[in-house]
């Protein structure tokens, strides 16, 4: 499995942390993005659709990636991101940081999907229970 | 005259009515010239014009007067809502 990738299909994080970790990596670090019921402004959501351009979300991914390893040397990182139609629970993202030790793990995972969300070319639409959606713009 | 692919996301996927079409342009058209054609199309693009980033062939164009050239990718980027 690639280290970045755009998926239509469920995300498996077990498959994303065997493609990130290595027999140097004492510690591994997983973030997932679920689809939740409540949107921020507390309507009811019943799923979400995300799309993306392919080709700069891979590229702005393996961007991340590498400034993730001049900041925290050593440490393997893995992106992988759905797009279609996702239900409540479904995973719509998962970030895995692979390290030698704990705090570059948790720390480079934290900057990927902070990064990932401020500026990787994928959009989200909320659908809500009452019919209607919305796009979503992420706060940065 | 060229003409180049223009790719929509999201919102402005949805006012422009397609995910991919091709625009004719005359030669030496610029980026604000792309934008001109789109808003023939449908004039609410105007609503996130201060916000899209116009993206030509994957690298997000700094300033629109940047020159497009036949067979060129114009993508469409509103603000981001990955994650």
């Amino acid at each position: 499995m690639s280290l970045f990738a755009i998926v239509r299909d469920r995300i498996d994080p077990r498959t994303l942390e065997g493609a990130v970790w290595s027999d140097a990596c004492g510690g591994v670090a997983m973030f997932l993005g679920v689809v939740r019921n409540r949107a921020h402004d507390g309507r009811s959501v019943s799923g979400l659709s995300y799309e993306a351009h392919e080709a700069m979300a891979l590229a702005e991914f393996a961007s991340i990636a590498h400034e993730a390893g001049e900041r925290y040397p050593g440490v393997r990182l893995g992106i992988v991101h759905r797009i279609g139609e996702l239900r409540i629970g479904e995973i719509a993202v998962a970030v895995c940081a692979a390290s030698a030790h704990r705090a570059q793990a948790f720390d480079a995972c934290r900057y990927a999907i902070d990064e990932l969300k401020s500026r990787a070319p994928i959009w989200k639409k909320e659908h809500y229970t009452d019919g209607t959606g919305d796009w979503v713009a992420n706060e940065c | 005259m060229l003409t180049v692919r223009v790719r929509a996301f999201a919102r402005m996927r949805e006012l422009l009515g397609e995910r991919e079409f091709d625009l004719v342009l005359p030669e030496g058209a610029t980026l604000v010239d792309c934008w001109e054609a789109l808003r023939t199309r449908n004039n609410k693009v105007d609503s996130l014009a201060s916000v899209t980033r116009i993206a030509r062939n994957g690298r997000v164009a700094a300033l629109l007067d940047e020159h497009v050239e036949n067979g060129d990718e114009i993508a469409l980027l509103p603000p981001v809502g990955g994650g």
